[in-house]
């Protein structure tokens, strides 16, 4: 078996910034194992423009994005295993072997100091909403109908019906009209966008695509491909509303419902995982319920934006590094994160108040379209701290920074509460 | 001119196309779709009935209680998934416990063995999530879980092997009688060109449509109704939920659905049960997902509804007399109907096969073939093997170092072999079938634009020839920035 100090298990955004960060943190012998032919993930077939703002400072396409960080990995020596897909991982009394496969050397298991998750996520398919009707050729998640069109150059459809206002789903409408198709609608279940506002206004609004809350599709016609979809509105349930079907004709439906972090192989580690975000639980260093495995980007939780995938992965290889330096006795105690009121969920779920480092970004969604509220921190039941927010919105990532000083000041706290309020 | 034309693909067809391949006879199999196994045989339960259901004296228990004994030796010759999981019918604590100890005594009549009523407690102990009102059951330990897909491929490749010719994409027209037999008129679906074909005899296993065949030549008609189904398919995640085929005790309320494990691991919830008039009918509905929400926590409970990743329906052939219908007809001498062949058609298509093929054997005292092949390897499943195998493997075959679908691991060599073998798959659906990629909880998302690209290599054709299951169902619409 061959060992590595540091093993990261994917090399799209997440594995390639976690793999700098832990190199320039002191770790040389690391392997970045990737299951494509070239690293940078899902960012390859993203050539819209957009990302980076916050890491470069201007804006870049995904494949630019990436090459950004397989530049920073290549001039850092780092491995970057290609075409090798990681099909198990296991974790036994602190031994963390992952077992891989490639065209070249077969099976194989690399043994571990360190793994950090980083295998992203996959979409909702069609089967996991319940829309009944025919399954035939021309219903693709917007994700597969964005790489046949900006990878392969293949058109899936020319009349298109989208279900669902995630991002990928905005971006694909912008791509299929510039691409020659014809999309007539954009339905969405939830009264809101899943998607940045941002994309609503230039991929939806911009082209005259009408986007249609509170809509699903009921039914889908056509034995071998597709011919028309039916819409209706839904009640505050979920449920069709008789008397609201539209029905569109149409060869192709694209479905843009969710993203699920992939957690196959943590799950087959024995790691814990959250069942709202349905990644791993981690700390403040973004540790996992497993010593010494690191999650970060979209395994851990699914993000509204590139740029904050950087940053926490980079946070990922710091501890990483810290984490192989160092093997000193855990600290016990632990301060408990709890989303509260609007709040859906907060990325760490508890921090290690001995360990962690001056500041900790708890990142988190809310639960709907707050005008005017106000995000407050709670220590212990008593509020700590308010931020008033003018709009937030279940597609759009939260932040709240906490700071190692203000914690010292608390020593007995036990419970850090993030909710939304009326300001 | 074929000794014998078989009309349908599906695991009935490619049953009896098996059985008649033993003997020295040309035969021919028909099936409009691209592929076998496209018809009822690909959207059922996947259950080998132990065959306690069926009206003792009848077609359905006599032919139920020996294709499930028979699936033992077909297994291990074909190499068709199959495992005795058992199964259980659970009645609740409202339900009349005479009508199970009347399912009891129908079993024992049929001569299906090892039946017996277990309590509560000894139900719990086998299924832990099992009902709260489930106050005991029927236990049948020779019910088993099988891979409907697999069966009726290795019942057709095993029979192409053997001589048999299969014509796909070729529907049946008309069967016009002729002196000698029979001419059958078809119409290639993709090309629309017609093309006859003679034969001595003609066998009739053309599922929900066989009453439209048998009509055509002959006055004694029957009325096949199409029975939709529609069923949840669960993620593997959910598989340990049950480990038995669970049933629920049929009452005034209907069959109830059934809630079982497959042989690959996943959980299926289903069927439900409404006539339809349109054969084609394989949409699911709001109304039918609905009663499946509602029916199955009846009898198991906390199903992990989350984990749906894909919901299907499928339509069974239930005929009038609600028995199968399997011989040659009164008023058309050597045609055969394999007709009516709905629940448990799946477990007696190999009882049927024999059945049929002793009796066109009778009927043309054909001769036993010399060289006969009876065995068939499946599709070679690396994750059957140890670590060290596999490597050994992935040195001498590089492509099964490749993983194409991520969900259920199947590499690129897992989909050639699908594609080279006898007949190989030519669709995203056919190689789904044979190899399960595309089937997993992404549902071919991430695999099928590589699937597509291994699969024009391989046959070869053109990408934009792909469909997802055949004529008319192109998965591709031309190429970007074209008016």
């Amino acid at each position: 078996m061959i060992y590595h100090d540091l093993v990261i298990i994917g090399g799209g955004p997440a594995g390639l910034a976690a793999a700098v960060s832990a190199k320039d943190n002191g770790i040389d012998d690391i392997l970045v194992i990737e299951r494509d032919k070239e690293p940078g993930g899902i960012l390859n077939q993203c050539i819209h423009n957009g990302f980076g703002l916050h890491t470069f400072g201007e804006e870049l396409t995904g494949p630019e994005y990436a090459a950004r960080f397989i530049d920073q990995v290549l001039s850092r020596g780092i491995t970057c295993k290609k075409n090798t897909m990681a099909v198990d991982f296991s974790v036994e009394e602190n031994r963390k072997v992952v077992t891989a496969m490639n065209r070249e050397d077969g099976v194989f298991q690399i043994s571990a100091g360190a793994v950090i998750l980083a295998m992203g996520c996959r979409e909702r398919p069609r089967g996991a909403l319940n829309i009944p009707g025919f399954r035939p050729a021309g219903i693709y998640s917007a994700g597969t109908a964005q790489r046949l069109v900006n990878i392969e150059g293949l058109m899936p459809g020319r009349e298109v019906v989208i279900l669902g206002s995630g991002d990928i789903g905005l971006i694909m409408a912008r791509r299929m009209t510039l691409e020659g198709a014809k999309v007539k609608v954009v339905a969405e279940l939830m009264p809101y966008s899943g998607g940045l506002k941002r994309n609503i206004v230039q991929c939806l609004d911009d082209f005259n695509i009408p986007l249609k809350l509170s809509h699903t599709v009921i039914d889908i016609e056509g034995k071998k491909r597709v011919e028309a979809v039916t819409i209706a509105q839904v009640d505050e349930n979920g449920r069709p509303v008789p008397g609201t079907e539209e029905r569109y004709t149409c060869d192709t439906l694209l479905l843009s419902c969710g993203l699920i972090p992939e957690n196959e192989l943590s799950r087959s580690a024995g790691i814990h995982i959250n069942s709202i975000t349905s990644g791993p639980v981690v700390s403040d260093a973004l540790e996992t319920s497993a010593d010494g495995v690191f999650a970060c980007g979209n395994v851990l939780h699914v993000h509204d934006l590139v740029d904050y995938v950087s940053q926490e992965a980079a946070a990922a290889g710091k501890n990483a590094a810290r984490f192989l330096r160092k093997n000193k006795t855990r600290h016990q105690e632990q301060i408990e994160l709890v989303a509260e009121n609007g709040v859906r969920y907060t990325v760490p779920s508890f921090l290690r108040p001995a360990e962690m480092d001056d500041t900790v970004t708890v990142r988190f969604r809310v639960d709907g379209v707050y005008r005017n509220h106000t995000i407050t921190v709670c220590y212990d039941g008593r509020p700590a701290a308010r931020r008033k927010r003018p709009v937030m919105a279940p597609g759009e990532m939260e932040q709240v920074i906490l700071r190692r000083e203000e914690l010292a000041l608390c020593p007995d706290l036990k419970r850090i509460a993030i909710r939304i309020e009326k300001a | 001119m074929y000794d014998i034309a078989i009309i349908g693909a599906g695991v009935v067809g490619s049953a009896i196309a098996r059985e008649l391949s033993r003997y020295q006879a040309s035969v021919c199999v028909f099936d409009r779709e691209e592929d076998v196994c496209c018809g009822t045989s690909k959207a059922n339960s996947a259950i080998i009935h132990a065959g306690f259901d069926a009206a003792p004296g009848s077609l359905k228990a006599e032919l139920n209680v020996r294709g499930n004994a028979m699936m033992d030796t077909l297994s291990a010759e074909l190499d068709i998934p199959f495992r005795r999981n058992g199964s259980l019918v659970i009645c609740t604590k409202g339900q009349d416990t005479d009508a199970l100890f009347q399912l009891l005594e129908k079993g024992e009549k049929n001569n299906v063995p090892g039946l017996r009523i277990i309590e509560r407690e000894e139900l719990i102990a086998l299924e832990p999530h099992i009902s709260d009102d489930a106050a005991c059951a029927l236990y049948a330990p020779t019910g088993g879980i099988v891979c409907p897909f697999e069966m009726t491929q290795a019942f057709a490749e095993n029979a192409c092997v053997n001589g048999v010719s299969f014509f796909l994409n070729t529907a049946v027209t008309s069967i016009l009688k002729q002196p000698d037999g029979y001419l059958i008129e078809t119409v290639h679906t993709d090309t629309n060109l017609p093309e006859t074909f003679p034969a001595r005899v003609v066998i009739n296993a053309a599922g929900v449509h066989a009453d439209h065949f048998h009509n055509m030549v002959s006055e004694n008609k029957i009325k096949i109704t199409a029975r939709k189904g529609e069923y949840f398919l669960l993620d593997k995640t959910a598989k340990d939920h049950v480990s038995h085929t669970i049933f629920q005790l049929p009452s005034r309320m209907g069959k109830g659905v059934l809630v079982t494990p497959t042989i690959h691991g996943n959980l299926l919830i289903g069927p439900t049960a409404t006539d339809t008039d349109d054969k084609e009918a394989v949409n699911t509905t709001l109304d039918g997902l609905d009663t499946l929400r509602r029916m199955a926590p009846l009898s198991v409970k906390n199903l992990p509804m989350r984990q749906v990743i894909t919901s299907f329906a499928g339509l069974r052939a239930h005929e009038s007399g609600d028995d199968f219908i399997i011989g040659e007809a009164e008023d058309a001498d050597g045609f055969f109907d394999a007709a009516g062949i709905e629940s448990p058609g799946l477990t007696s298509a190999p009882a049927i096969g024999q059945k049929i093929a002793e009796l066109v054997h009778k009927k043309l005292s054909l001769a036993e073939k010399k060289d006969f092949q009876p065995a068939r390897k499946g599709i070679l499943r690396p994750d059957t093997l140890s670590a060290d195998e596999r490597s050994r493997l992935i040195l001498a075959h590089p492509e099964y170092g490749s993983i194409v679908c991520r969900c259920e691991m199947i590499s690129e060599g897992e989909i050639m072999d699908a594609i080279r073998r006898p007949l190989g798959a030519r669709s995203l659906d056919g190689i789904k079938r044979r190899t399960r990629a595309g089937m997993g909880r992404c549902q071919s998302g991430f695999c099928s634009p590589r699937t597509m690209e291994i699969l024009a290599r391989e046959v070869p054709m053109s990408v934009f020839d792909i469909t997802k299951s055949g004529v008319g169902g192109a998965v591709l619409k031309g190429v970007a920035k074209e008016l």
